[in-house]
């Protein structure tokens, strides 16, 4: 178990120390959210109420993880270092792990950003609503770095990367903003905890299948 | 320690490996010699277990991290220094006393004093002695070499040569080669692809 | 083909047959509904393509764990015929849901019918199934990356269903009353047999595409070993 979570360690410290020293996605997705958001003031019509908005943060934030999780497998593939990483580990799942991890780290990031500008420019987050966020971007990240590494299997990998999370990520989607404007946010809270856990045990589970061949 | 049986392998419908029979016993020195597209790598990336073969029976008696392989990539991470890319491995495979292990084969292979570059920033012979010493780190007992001189400048090849020797009398080897002469003085067998 | 399977042929008269005896049931047993008139007979069709479309799905699925647990092209090619009938069916359902809703409420879609939701997401999810399938490269990695994303299809079957409902209770509140009528004895029998002729085709469809495919497998084979 210990050697387990040191692979997993040296692994996501690894995508860090990378995503550090390139600095391209993360400003990136950054920029992008902030962007996006602009945008969507310019794409609600003026009588929106509060909880258009929520549903269009929502929309932002998908698409930003999605911008990031695209480029997840990248160094990987660049030199073939995938092959030594598969021949290395001991326990795929610990290459599953340490990008999920990862890649949630620099969706947290762009969301410190994203979270409060969406409370500045158009309406109030509440602890229900940054619970959701945390929860849904778990989820996010769980499945998108196992999409992206069916992606990686083929061709055309950017663009097949989307149609792959688009569809896991509608009940994120409702979780997120249910737990924004819904009386009863706590269930939506909950649902978002049983995605998580599913989802993520299915990607643990079968992420050994996906990488080898 | 390995033994094929007439194995096969297909990408869509091309075979690139047909009918392949062949063993290997501890302490070999297979050299894999072939035309460009004779499928020596598929061959190497079979035996090193990256990939299976579609027909036919593959054994490998050789736990993976007994294991190390070298390709034509280097397998490396480019925006990571060299010391870090063998930490990581060293890591991974668990090797104790790592950081003398990974300090020892820099000083061997002559990269000690790039250890703190990035690896994009160096040449390509230092990157394929680089990816040697990963190959090398945790002291495997079946090296897959897949032609190991092909990016190496003169002072690594000769620094290759003298390892090989030593490596000869411990390990198992597979090496894939375009320049045979180089290595048939320490071949015990030989496979020639079509 | 194992013996102990029922011939092709023998099958495709069973549900044709069985087809026939439901479009009798369904029009002449059943009575009509007193509401929605004869376009209350979509229900007949439309139900169990839905539900049939579940058990595609479902196949699908099964079959790709079979594939990560064995290694076989044939649990591969089972697996990929089940789902892309389960998506044939699925298109149908939205098919028929849409002309359902535009018979009873005027409307050719409506986002409070749950099940056409879900079916919504579920044909997309399964769309992007083949574009993954076929960006791979035919081997050991496409089966096994098919098989894994068709088990998270499984998963995602009742995770969107929740994920629709909350969305229906708090975001979009229900406009229209649900769908499924009172039946009587009568309506039940021709949904019965509906079911079962549906079943049926799709059955019968599924061992049609699979053993054509098996077909193409092997003339693939026999024209590499003639190249040999």
């Amino acid at each position: 178990m210990n050697d387990y979570l040191g692979d997993v360690a040296a692994l996501a410290r690894k995508d860090l120390a990378l995503e550090l020293r390139a600095r391209d996605t993360l400003p990136a997705m950054v920029l992008f959210v902030l962007s996006t958001l602009v945008v969507f003031h310019f794409a609600l019509p003026r009588d929106a109420g509060d909880e258009a908005a929520y549903g269009l943060l929502w929309v932002a934030i998908v698409f930003t993880a999605l911008l990031g999780l695209s480029r997840a497998w990248v160094p990987e593939s660049r030199d073939g270092a995938i092959d030594a990483l598969v021949l290395a580990t001991r326990d795929r799942s610990a290459i599953w792990v340490a990008k999920t991890l990862a890649a949630l780290a620099f969706l947290a990031v762009a969301e410190l950003v994203a979270l409060p500008a969406f409370a500045l420019l158009f309406a109030p987050l509440d602890a229900a609503a940054v619970a959701g966020a945390a929860l849904a971007s778990i989820g996010l990240c769980v499945v998108g770095s196992l999409a992206a590494a069916l992606a990686s299997a083929g061709r055309g990998r950017e663009v097949v990367l989307p149609l792959l999370v688009l569809p896991l990520s509608i009940p994120l989607v409702v979780g997120g903003v249910g737990a924004s404007i819904s009386p009863q946010a706590g269930d939506y809270l909950l649902f978002l905890g049983v995605y998580d856990a599913v989802f993520a045990i299915l990607s643990w589970a079968s992420f050994e299948y996906v990488i080898t061949e | 320690m390995i033994r094929a049986e007439g194995i096969e392998k297909r990408f869509g419908g091309r075979a690139v490996v047909r009918g392949l029979s062949f063993a290997v016993s501890r302490g070999e020195v297979m050299l894999v010699t072939g035309a460009n597209g004779s499928g020596k790598t598929t061959l190497l990336r079979l035996v090193a277990g990256l990939t299976t073969p579609t027909r036919g029976t593959l054994a490998v008696e050789v736990d993976r991290s007994r294991l190390g392989y070298l390709a034509h990539e280097p397998l490396l991470y480019r925006e990571l220094t060299a010391l870090e890319n063998l930490d990581l491995f060293g890591r991974l495979y668990h090797v104790p006393e790592r950081r003398e292990r990974v300090g020892m084969l820099l000083e061997r292979f002559g990269i000690w004093d790039a250890r703190s570059e990035r690896v994009s920033s160096l040449s390509r012979g230092m990157v394929q002695r680089l990816a040697l010493c990963r190959a090398l780190l945790h002291e495997p007992e079946l090296l897959v070499l897949d032609e190991p001189f092909t990016a190496l400048d003169e002072e690594g090849a000769e620094l290759l040569d003298a390892e090989l020797v030593s490596l000869a009398s411990a390990a198992t080897l597979v090496i894939s080669t375009h320049d045979p002469d180089r290595v048939t003085p320490l071949s015990t067998s030989r496979l020639a692809l079509a | 083909m194992t013996q102990t399977r029922p011939s092709l042929p023998v099958l495709a008269v069973g549900s044709t047959a069985l087809m026939s005896a439901a479009l009798l049931a369904i029009f002449f047993v059943a009575e009509q509904d007193a509401d929605q008139g004869l376009s209350q007979k979509i229900f007949f069709f439309h139900v169990p393509i839905a539900l049939t479309a579940y058990a595609c799905f479902g196949l699908g699925a099964w079959k790709a764990l079979r594939v990560l647990w064995t290694r076989g092209e044939r649990y591969d090619l089972e697996s990929y015929t089940a789902i892309h009938q389960g998506t044939i069916f699925g298109a149908l359902t939205l098919i028929t849901g849409c002309i359902w809703a535009k018979a009873s409420w005027g409307v050719w879609w409506t986002w409070s019918s749950n099940q056409l939701v879900l079916f919504l997401v579920l044909f997309l999810f399964y769309c992007a199934y083949f574009m993954l399938r076929f960006s791979v490269e035919d081997g050991p990695r496409r089966e096994r990356v098919s098989a894994v994303y068709a088990l998270f299809g499984v998963a995602l079957i009742p995770v969107s269903f929740f994920a629709i409902r909350l969305a229906n209770d708090f975001i979009h509140p229900t406009v229209f009353t649900r769908e499924g009528p009172q039946m009587t004895g009568r309506m039940f029998l021709a949904f019965s047999v509906a079911w079962a002729a549906i079943f049926a085709l799709a059955y019968v469809m599924y061992r049609v595409e699979l053993a054509g495919k098996r077909t193409d497998a092997h003339l693939r084979e026999l024209r590499e070993a003639l190249a040999r």
